[in-house]
């Protein structure tokens, strides 16, 4: 019981600092493939150090839901983070919240951020609000269908369950489940408004769909937003490490070697996908607005696709 | 030349005295309608409307016959008819004479303020007698109106580091429906400024009025100067000052192109682009003793010789901008993310660039030739082989196909140039008689600058008139963007690259 809980404390922890580093990992490999230098990686601490020692400064006519909505951001995140078993899939919490419950937590931190986004009444908050609505309503039920699939494959929606079916039964190579990798990643690009469909690095306040929604916040709260956001990073790269490549990772009632062996293999996974996603975001040029529907109508076809050819596939 | 319409008309209206290489013609009221006309019916281009003590003048080009030729309108009671009201171009330039001279145009539409948002300490500052300022006036946009329309106010502060100007968006959803432009927030009163100015100082005045095209203002102002003033240039000056306008285009266009890529999140394009234009930079300042070439223009010739180490430094950076350009265009072009972003995106009708006589690559992108270096010839443009690219479909692909084939151009020309380079003075002093009136032409990176000085007899500026590429070209992003979505304008604006500081001047 206590080990139990040292573990899931271990790994609220452990995604919370990691968290920044993956982003200033992404950018920092974005940085050498466009010849630059770039930032230390150690550069999001000291941002998120230095706007937690700023004042905020509050729009006249922002009302207690903008003050409140960074809390409730960052908290939802931060436990949605908590739910992905990361090295081991032994999480005192997994039992109480499953797959489901991480898009709701998601789900609703992003209600709350578009919100505020409209809150203060300026066109930018709104046009992202808008636009994040949009990209949010397709999202979703593609990232549904995935899980439909993944719970089907494995028997339950807890990421735990999963991770060990796929760690230790027969799974074996199914199409399923590479549809539903792909669309994973779809969502999860769209999920954190990486490119193609947002930029996270642009100052281009007419392109923005997240920025433009935390354009008015300062200070803490920024700094609270912008730790969300590395934690969804981090959230969505260990889901699909969890599922995918759940290599590494310990059962319950292992020792201390294996943990560490299994927190050794999460921060190679993250770096794996940290690097691939700079890879990918430095081949491609973002896309117009109104190209994001087809990509996400593309993610959730592979996820229905995926969960009809469970069906199709079924050894009656 | 006999041939031209255009100076038909003028002839029958008094020569102005001195006035080179181009003529100037004092008109009375009816030929003023007719230029006007000729305008609407396109015989010839509208290249400046400008305001004087007292009298009215305007540019025009007539591109068949390559002539240019200046006409006047004196109204001493303060009033002129209005060319805006029927050639809509005219209409900021007459709307900018008013704020600047307090001259009247009978007739314009729009008589909202340009240039003055009403927080100088005077009103009319280049008139005779300026009257005192008056309190600020809230400004009037245009209305749009239908069912779910909305406004977005952008800028004049923006988030990157660019100049500022307020972009007004009337939006349903992410659709366009009508974008308004304010400008005139850098305002610096530069030809209040040049007025009694002597001309070498007002040469220095002039090559900072847009950093970025500095060489071609430099060659503009020190054309129409010594136009005015008589003088006759070395062969060598002119040759060296065109090379350095080779070298700002090229640094402008690997500047813009990777810009442009990197407002569609391309950020390889910006950092490779990025990196050929800081070697041309250093190329410059190896060869020039300054990046951007500022102040090496001046009139009489250019500021320094260029020795054998600087050549060298020039054939240096263009070998290994040559060597790697080819790989960025396909990169570029292979890009089919990119491409999606760059196609159809922001179409300027060929019709409009004529009626506004738009020049630059955003004239050539939609059908309209016009080159000053091809079309008004001047030295050593007149003994160069170049191509000027055009193309028809209008949209930002078109306007950065047209910088990448006028980037080869100018690597070719720089090329051409130093093997060809004639020996010689590259200077004579800039002394000469006045009183005299100069016009001077040369295609910078966005387009053709204008200039018209008019020197005193103590060899001091007595008005002058520097007309930037982008007042023609700032009204036709307006048209580019309407029925785009509000997040394509930063590509937009990108593609066109306008200058807020040679608009407001």
């Amino acid at each position: 019981m206590i080990a139990d809980l040292a573990i899931q404390g271990a790994q609220m922890a452990l995604v919370l600092l990691l968290a920044p580093l993956l982003t200033g990992f992404v950018r920092k490999v974005k940085a050498r493939l466009t010849r630059r230098r770039g930032a230390s990686v150690l550069q999001p601490y000291r941002d998120l150090l230095r706007l937690l020692r700023k004042d905020v400064v509050m729009a006249e006519n922002a009302s207690w839901l903008f003050g409140a909505v960074p809390y409730l951001v960052f908290a939802s995140t931060w436990v949605a983070a908590a739910l992905v078993p990361t090295f081991g899939t032994n999480l005192m919490f997994s039992w109480s919240a499953d797959l489901i419950a991480i898009v709701a937590l998601l789900g609703s931190g992003r209600f709350f951020l578009a919100l505020a986004g409209m809150d203060v009444g300026t066109s930018f908050g709104g046009i992202g609000s808008s636009r994040e609505a949009m990209i949010a309503t397709l999202a979703e039920p593609a990232m549904l269908m995935i899980v439909f699939t993944l719970a089907l494959v494995a028997g339950s929606t807890q990421l735990s369950t999963v991770a060990d079916h796929m760690l230790h039964s027969d799974v074996g190579l199914r199409v399923s489940l590479g549809l539903a990798l792909i669309a994973l990643v779809m969502v999860a690009i769209a999920e954190n408004g990486r490119i193609p469909i947002d930029n996270p690095a642009t100052h281009l306040e007419l392109t923005m769909v997240h920025e433009a929604m935390v354009l008015e916040y300062s200070g803490r709260h920024l700094a609270l937003i912008e730790a969300a956001a590395s934690l969804k990073l981090l959230l969505y790269l260990s889901l699909i490490a969890c599922v995918f490549t759940p290599w590494g990772m310990t059962r319950p009632g292992e020792t201390v070697v294996p943990l560490l062996i299994g927190a050794g293999a999460f921060v190679g996974k993250l770096a794996i996908g940290g690097f691939l996603l700079a890879l990918f975001e430095t081949a491609i040029a973002k896309m117009r607005v109104f190209r994001v529907p087809d990509f996400l109508g593309a993610a959730l076809m592979l996820g229905l696709l995926g969960t009809l050819l469970l069906f199709v596939s079924q050894r009656w | 030349m006999a041939t031209s319409p255009l100076l038909e008309i003028l002839s029958r209206g008094r020569p102005a005295e001195a006035h080179r290489p181009w003529p100037r013609f004092v008109v009375g009221g009816d030929l003023w309608i007719a230029l006007t006309n000729g305008l609407v019916e396109r015989h010839w281009t509208l290249a400046g409307l400008w305001g004087d003590d007292g009298a009215v003048h305007m540019a025009l080009i007539e591109e068949a016959s390559q002539s240019l030729a200046i006409a006047t309108y004196d109204c001493p009671d303060g009033r002129y008819p209005s060319v805006g009201k029927y050639h809509p171009p005219a209409i900021r330039p007459e709307r900018a004479l008013h704020d600047l001279f307090g001259l009247e145009p009978e007739g314009l539409p729009d008589t909202r303020p340009w240039l003055d948002h009403g927080r100088w300490p005077v009103r009319h500052p280049l008139a005779a007698e300026p009257a005192a300022g008056t309190e600020a006036q809230p400004y009037r946009f245009l209305p749009a109106e239908g069912e779910g329309l909305h406004q977005i106010p952008v800028g004049p502060v923006h988030a990157g580091i660019i100049e500022p100007g307020h972009f007004r968006f009337t939006a349903n959803g992410e659709t366009v429906v009508r974008l308004e432009e304010r400008l005139g927030y850098t305002h610096k009163g530069t030809e209040r400024l040049m007025a009694s100015m002597p001309v070498t100082e007002a040469a220095r005045l002039a090559a900072r009025i847009s950093g970025d095209s500095t060489v071609a203002y430099g060659i503009a102002f020190a054309s129409a100067t010594e136009a005015a003033l008589g003088i006759e240039v070395p062969a060598r000056a002119h040759w060296l000052r065109a090379l350095m306008a080779e070298i700002e285009r090229l640094a402008n266009h690997f500047g813009d192109i990777g810009a442009v890529c990197n407002d569609a999140a391309f950020a390889m394009m910006l950092a490779h682009c990025g990196a050929l234009r800081e070697r041309l930079l250093r190329a410059a300042a190896a060869a020039f003793g300054h990046r951007l070439m500022m102040d090496r223009v001046v009139p009489g010739g250019v500021a320094a010789d260029l020795d054998e180490t600087g050549i060298a430094a020039i054939r240096d950076a263009v070998r290994i901008a040559s060597a790697a350009f080819p790989r960025l265009i396909e990169l570029y072009d292979n890009t089919a993310s990119l491409q999606d972003r760059m196609i159809g995106t922001g179409i300027v009708s060929s019709a409009l660039v004529h009626r506004y006589g738009c020049g630059g690559f955003v004239g050539r992108a939609s059908g309209r030739g016009f080159d000053a270096r091809r079309t008004l010839p001047y030295p050593p443009y007149d003994a160069l082989d170049f191509e000027v690219p055009v193309l028809n479909q209008g949209d930002v692909g078109a306007r950065v196909w047209i910088r990448i084939r006028e980037a080869q151009q100018s690597m070719a020309l720089i090329g051409q140039i130093l093997d060809r380079l004639p020996d010689g003075p590259h200077h004579v002093p800039a002394t000469g008689s006045g009183p005299g009136e100069g016009v001077g032409i040369a295609e910078g990176f966005r387009g053709d600058v204008l200039a018209c000085v008019a020197v005193d007899g103590d060899g001091k500026v007595r008005r002058c008139h520097l007309r930037d590429p982008s007042w023609f070209q700032w009204p036709l992003l307006e048209a580019a963007i309407e029925g785009n979505i509000v997040a394509d304008f930063p590509l937009c604006n990108k593609s066109f690259n306008c200058s807020y500081s040679g608009h407001d001047l």
